[in-house]
C-alpha cells in the first residue's frame, strides 16, 4: 500500500503514468465513470478549504464513488481531543481511501503511519500540498506539452508559499528548467530552497524584484496570493500584499504562448481584465485538479 | 598530575571537549546509574590542549553511543575490561535519533500530539544536518542537546 505525503513520494516514471492517466481520464471521462463504484473516499479536512476538498469529492463521484468526511476540526472529533492517529484508525474502518488536511506540519505522516487504507496529504500547514503540485504539473504538460525546457517564473509570496516550493522540488527533476523568482525582499524563498535546491542541483535561477522586468522571458508565469494566514501581524500583511499584481498592461510584454497559472484563490495579485486572456489559465487548472486526483485515487487504490 | 583510581569494567569517554563534560553527563543520563563516575575537567591533551573526560564503571550496554554520535562524533570512547582498554569505539552521526530533540516548529504535528515520538533524520552528513520527520524542520547538530 503507498500513501502521497509528498509530490516526491513519486518518480519521475510513476509521475509520467500518473499524468498519462489523467489526460486519457480528461478525453475519455465516460471510461472511468464506474470505476470506484462501491468505494469511498473520507475527506477528514481540520482546516477549512473550499475547493481542495470539494475537488477531491468531485473526483470520488466522477469516478462513480461515494464520499464521507467532516469540513471543520469543529464537526469532528478533534474537538474532543481525539489524535489524528486514533480517528484515522476508525476512518479506515469506513472508507477505502483518505484525504486528510491539517493545520499542522507532519499530520497526514502521523495518519499514514497508523492507516491500513492509502492517505493522500491534502495540505499539512505550511508544509507539503502534493496534490496541488500534480495539478500544476498537469496543467503545464497538458497545455504546453511538455515538462522539461522551460523558464518558469514564480512570483509573489515565494517564502512563506508551500505550493511554489513543492513545484520548485518536482520540476527540478526535469531538464532545461530555469526558474525567476519574482518577490519583495521580505518574501524572497527561504535559503534552504536556494542553496539545498537550486544550487545543489545546479537549476540556473535569478531572483528580482519587478515582474515587469521578468515577464517578456517567460513560459510559465506562476502567480501566488500573499495568505494572510501565514502573518504573525497585520500589518505587515497589508504592507506587502499588493506588491504584484498582474494588469493586462503587464501582460502585454509576454510571449503569446506563455501561461499564467495560480494555485487560487484569487485575491487581488491578478487583476479581473486577465481573466479573458487565453494565456489565463488558471481556472482551467482548477478543473486539472479534478483529472489528477481522479487518477490519483485510481492509481493509490490499485496498488493497494 | 590527578590520579583516579581505575576502572574494572566500564567505560572512559575521552577527548570531550573541554567545558562539555557537565553537559554530556545529563544527556547521557549518568546521573540516573548507581555506579561510580569520575568527570576530570581540563585535563592536559597533546592533541587538543585541554579535553575533558568521564570514567564509568558499568557496562558499556548501559551508554547510548548513538546520543554520544548526535553529541559529538568525535569524542572516543574506549572500552575497559580488567583495567585495560579493550576495545575503541568509532562514533558516527546516527541516521536518526529519537527522542533526543525536540521540534521547535510551533506548526509541527508534534506541538500538540505529545504522545508522539521525537524523530529527526540526518540528511546532510557534510553540514551536519538534521530534519524533523514529521515537518522537515531542519536542526543542526550541537556538542550539546537542549
Amino acid at each position: 500500500m503507498r500513501h502521497l505525503m509528498s509530490p516526491l513520494d513519486l518518480t519521475v516514471e510513476e509521475l509520467d503514468s500518473l499524468l498519462a492517466l489523467a489526460n486519457d481520464i480528461e478525453h475519455h471521462p465516460s471510461k472511468y465513470a464506474h470505476a470506484c463504484e462501491g468505494k469511498k473516499l473520507a475527506t477528514c479536512f481540520y482546516e477549512p478549504s473550499t475547493r481542495t476538498r470539494l475537488s477531491f469529492e468531485a473526483a470520488m463521484l466522477n469516478l462513480g464513488g461515494s464520499v464521507l468526511g467532516f469540513a471543520s476540526a469543529d464537526s469532528s472529533s478533534a474537538a474532543k481531543g481525539e489524535s489524528v492517529s486514533d480517528t484515522i484508525r476508525v476512518i479506515s474502518c469506513y472508507a477505502d481511501i483518505c484525504a486528510i488536511r491539517h493545520p499542522k506540519e507532519g499530520a497526514a505522516l502521523v495518519a499514514s503511519s497508523k492507516s491500513s487504507i492509502p492517505v493522500i496529504n491534502a495540505g499539512d500547514g505550511g508544509h507539503q500540498h502534493p496534490t496541488q503540485t500534480l495539478t500544476d504539473l498537469l496543467t503545464i504538460h497538458s497545455l504546453k506539452g511538455r515538462l522539461d525546457s522551460l523558464t518558469i517564473g514564480l512570483c509573489g509570496d515565494l517564502k512563506f508559499g508551500r505550493t511554489v516550493h513543492s513545484l520548485i522540488h518536482a520540476l527540478i527533476r526535469y531538464p532545461g528548467i530555469r526558474f525567476v523568482l519574482i518577490s519583495p525582499e521580505e518574501l524572497r524563498v527561504p535559503s534552504y530552497i536556494r542553496e539545498d535546491v537550486l544550487k545543489k542541483n545546479g537549476i540556473p535561477y535569478q531572483e528580482l524584484e519587478r515582474l515587469e522586468e521578468a515577464i517578456p522571458e517567460l513560459d510559465i508565469l506562476y502567480m501566488t496570493r500573499v495568505q494572510k494566514e501565514r502573518f504573525f501581524n497585520e500589518e505587515d500583511y497589508v504592507r506587502m500584499k499588493d506588491y504584484y499584481i498582474l494588469t493586462k498592461d503587464k501582460l502585454s510584454r509576454a510571449k503569446e504562448d506563455m501561461m499564467v497559472l495560480h494555485p487560487l484563490p484569487r485575491v487581488n495579485e491578478i487583476s479581473v481584465e486577465v481573466d479573458d486572456d487565453p494565456r489565463a489559465v488558471y481556472f482551467k487548472q482548477a478543473q486539472y485538479g479534478v483529472y489528477v486526483r481522479m487518477a490519483l485515487i485510481l492509481t493509490l487504490l490499485e496498488w493497494r | 598530575m590527578l590520579n583516579i583510581s581505575g576502572i574494572q569494567e566500564g567505560f572512559v569517554l575521552d577527548h570531550i571537549k573541554a567545558g562539555m563534560s557537565m553537559s554530556i553527563y545529563k544527556d547521557l543520563k549518568l546521573d540516573r546509574l548507581d555506579c561510580q563516575i569520575a568527570i576530570i575537567k581540563n585535563a592536559k591533551s597533546n592533541k587538543m590542549g585541554k579535553k575533558d573526560m568521564i570514567k564509568v564503571e558499568c557496562p558499556i550496554d548501559t551508554l547510548d553511543l548513538d546520543i554520544l554520535g548526535f553529541i559529538d562524533h568525535n569524542i572516543t570512547v574506549n572500552i575497559i575490561k580488567d583495567n585495560n582498554i579493550v576495545e575503541k569505539k568509532q562514533l558516527h552521526l546516527p541516521e536518526q535519533v529519537v527522542n533526543v530533540i525536540k521540534c521547535k516548529n510551533p506548526r509541527c504535528i508534534t506541538s500538540i500530539e505529545q504522545e508522539l515520538d521525537q524523530i529527526f533524520i540526518l540528511t546532510d552528513k557534510e553540514k551536519e544536518i538534521y530534519r524533523c520527520r514529521y515537518c522537515d524542520e531542519r536542526r543542526k547538530k550541537k556538542r550539546h542537546l537542549d
